[in-house]
């Protein structure tokens, strides 16, 4: 009985590590832009929404011309992660960048136009319906790790992630681009002055983020088996909740929000209640909010006037 | 003003935007799969609509950005002027003297899209508080219009009260949950708050969803009764007529008593947090108090409006309370002006009447609204009616204002 009950909890565990590792990936993107230009990406769930439909696409048609799985996984993968990036750079440069130096308010709404625009065109070209995504990484990943406990592709899900994200650390940290936004961040006026493109960067990083999440969609939609236009709109509020856990602009606060709110939501569904899967991560939200606006690992910063 | 080597260039952008446009949307709008015969089907027809539509719109939409920079960003406002001031409140009879009208000369399908559209207009003036006037943005506004249709759907279904007793009840039920929903929220930035009430939104409609029992869930409440007419039995013709006037009197109560309290000193204050909080909060502005008085008001129309809902479709389930559903009364505030009252009527009035009568742009009309809401924040952050502004060197505009609305 007790082993059951272990089991069990392994289970919701390894089932929360690859919730949570997704939520990491797109939490990512939502904390680099803010980081860099203090804005809340609304449109960033609808990019990872496309990336899925565009990965689904790409996965249709090469298994069309008869290629392996494997080539499928990376051509999905390539194409979601090229097609995110073009919409991420497009979003910025028709939504935010008109705005750049306007009050608060003005880019977030443009940012929830966006949001709803995108979402229609998917309905439009694309289709209401749920449609049905073939599991790429479960045939590549069939076999055991840990006794069972862990189903193959949650293991390879993490894994992936974990890369991406050391990849991104590297990045971040020492190459020139990576330093360049940390730059921005600190201070966009004299980033701009020591000769930093600063219109570059930032569509860079909404590049970037935008390829992460695309990333993520890939091996989520794998993993579960359908998409349809509205996956992006609760995986982005709650990629959202995750940064803001960790602390927004904070990048390994983004990772740690991320597994945080993915152990959460997998415990509470598994032992309070199924029906409230998503009220839980609001929950959440709402009392990191209340209790610490800052995140865990951010600082908080007083305003001055 | 344009040589040819401008225009020559000009040209050569916007065909490079299209051919990026077309670029962005081949996997989506070309492909289709077809997993039953193993084959890709290509709509390259699509690819052609997509470039000579982004090609126009991108002219366009540069021509504006180079040629019309906006004079006023969103936190500026407008100076009063007296002309323009008569100008809104003739204009503003005129429509209330044509609304009041209309149901005698138009079928009771007309008269209840009528209904429906003033049932906008009085949500977008509740939202104008907390958003255009206050500065707040809620994203979770349609959770108190859920607020109000199912406490007439509820108290109806176990006590069976009616609607009269109910539409004051509704309202101050959405507005006392405004007020607990905000106290949380009251310490958070704009775009924390935003996300918080959006969540709050969410949370309310899938506790509307799950609590089957209290709710009955998804199904949704059915045969929620009209309001009656002292007692007399109505035909659906004149249930709709009679529906119309309530509406329109909710409706005309609500427009004179935002603009009272736009002129007033909570109406002030509002605009005063909204521009800068902490010089507010330095004048003596008592931050908590005004805050939560704008969620309490903005929410108690959203209420009053709900029950009316509830009693006009006769059914109500989750399904109405959707995000989509705030970001329609979102865009009616931004459209028309954030903070302007004509504004929100016309906004209101395009967006619900636009799709009604045009009937094949109806699957375009979320799509529409979601770029109206980029295209206003880009070009015009002042909306359709740019509100006015009270100045204190002009007094005589002061007391117009003020004498129009007795």
């Amino acid at each position: 009985m007790s082993t059951d009950g272990f089991q069990y909890f392994l289970e919701l565990f390894f089932s929360g590590l690859t919730r949570g590792s997704i939520y990491a990936l797109i939490a990512l993107g939502y904390t680099m832009v803010y980081g860099i230009i203090g804005l809340i990406n609304f449109a960033h769930g609808e990019v990872y929404m496309i990336a899925a439909f565009v990965g689904l696409t790409a996965a249709g048609a090469c298994s069309i011309m008869g290629l392996g799985t494997i080539s499928i996984l990376i051509i999905a993968l390539m194409a979601a992660m090229i097609w995110a990036a073009a919409y991420g750079y497009t979003i910025e440069k028709v939504a935010y960048s008109p705005l750049r130096g306007s009050s608060r308010l003005a880019p977030l709404i443009s940012a929830i136009g966006m949001s709803i625009f995108l979402r229609e065109y998917v309905i439009l070209v694309q289709t209401a319906d749920f449609v049905s995504f073939p599991s790429l990484i479960f045939e590549i990943a069939d076999f055991k790790f840990l006794g069972g406990y862990i189903q193959p592709t949650e293991m390879l899900i993490t894994l992936v992630s974990v890369v991406v994200m050391v990849t991104l650390f590297l990045f971040m940290g020492y190459s020139k681009s990576g330093k360049a936004m940390r730059a921005i961040e600190q201070d966009q006026e004299m980033a701009r002055l020591l000769g930093v493109n600063v219109d570059k960067v930032i569509s860079l990083t909404f590049m970037t983020g935008s390829a992460l999440a695309a990333v993520g969609a890939i091996l989520i939609s794998s993993h579960i088996g359908q998409i349809n236009y509205n996956i992006g709109f609760i995986v982005g509020i709650k990629a959202f909740t995750a940064a803001v856990l960790g602390g927004i602009g904070s990048i390994p606060g983004a990772a740690l929000g991320g597994l945080i709110l993915g152990l959460t939501e997998s415990f509470a569904t598994g032992y309070v209640s199924s029906d409230y899967e998503d009220v839980f991560a609001f929950s959440l939200l709402v009392l990191i909010l209340i209790l610490r606006p800052a995140g865990l690992l951010g600082t908080s910063t007083q305003e001055k006037v | 003003m344009l040589t040819k080597g401008m225009l020559a260039k000009e040209l050569k952008i916007n065909l490079g935007l299209s051919l990026w446009m077309v670029f962005l949307t081949f996997p989506l709008v070309a492909l289709k799969v077809d997993y039953l015969d193993k084959t890709l089907v290509w709509h390259l027809d699509n690819l052609l609509w997509v470039a000579l539509s982004s090609f126009l719109i991108s002219g366009v939409w540069r021509y504006f950005l180079h040629h019309y920079q906006p004079k006023e960003r969103l936190n500026t406002g407008h100076r009063f002027s007296f002309a323009e001031a008569l100008a809104n409140e003739k204009a503003m009879l005129f429509f209330l003297c044509l609304l009041s009208i209309s149901p005698l000369l138009t079928s009771t399908y007309q008269t209840s899209i009528l209904i429906t559209a003033m049932m906008y207009i009085a949500l977008g003036l509740g939202l104008n508080i907390v958003v255009g006037m206050a500065g707040l943005l809620d994203l979770g506004y349609v959770a108190f219009y859920a607020c109000g249709a199912y406490a007439y759907g509820l108290l109806n279904q176990y006590y069976g009260l009616g609607f009269w007793q109910v539409l004051l009840v509704g309202g101050f039920m959405a507005a006392f949950l405004g007020v607990i929903l905000g106290f949380p929220v009251l310490r958070l930035r704009g775009d924390y708050l935003a996300i918080v009430t959006l969540g709050f939104g969410e949370i309310i409609r899938m506790v509307l969803e799950n609590e089957e029992e209290l709710t009955s869930g998804p199904s949704g409440i059915a045969n929620i009764p009209k309001p009656s007419f002292f007692g007399a039995e109505l035909s659906y013709h004149q249930n709709i007529l009679f529906l119309f006037y309530i509406m329109l009197a909710i409706l005309l109560l609500a427009i004179v008593i935002t603009r009272r309290l736009q002129l007033s000193r909570i109406g002030r204050a509002w605009m005063a947090i909204r521009e800068n909080e902490i010089a507010a909060e330095a004048m003596g502005i008592d931050l908590t108090k005004t805050k939560l008085t704008a969620f309490g008001i903005g929410a108690f129309w959203a209420g009053v409006v709900g029950v009316v809902f509830a009693a006009k479709s006769s059914f109500i389930n989750p399904a109405s309370f959707a995000f989509h559903e705030s970001a329609i009364i979102l865009s009616i505030v931004v459209l028309g002006g954030m903070g302007s009252i004509l504004g929100v009527v016309l906004a209101a009035l395009i967006l619900v009447l636009l799709p009604e009568y045009l009937r094949f742009l109806a699957e375009y009309r979320m799509l529409f609204f979601g770029a109206i809401m980029v295209i206003m924040m880009v070009f015009r952050p002042q909306g359709l009616i740019s509100r006015m502004r009270a100045g204190y060197d002009r007094d005589p505009e002061m007391n117009a204002g003020e004498n129009l609305d007795d």
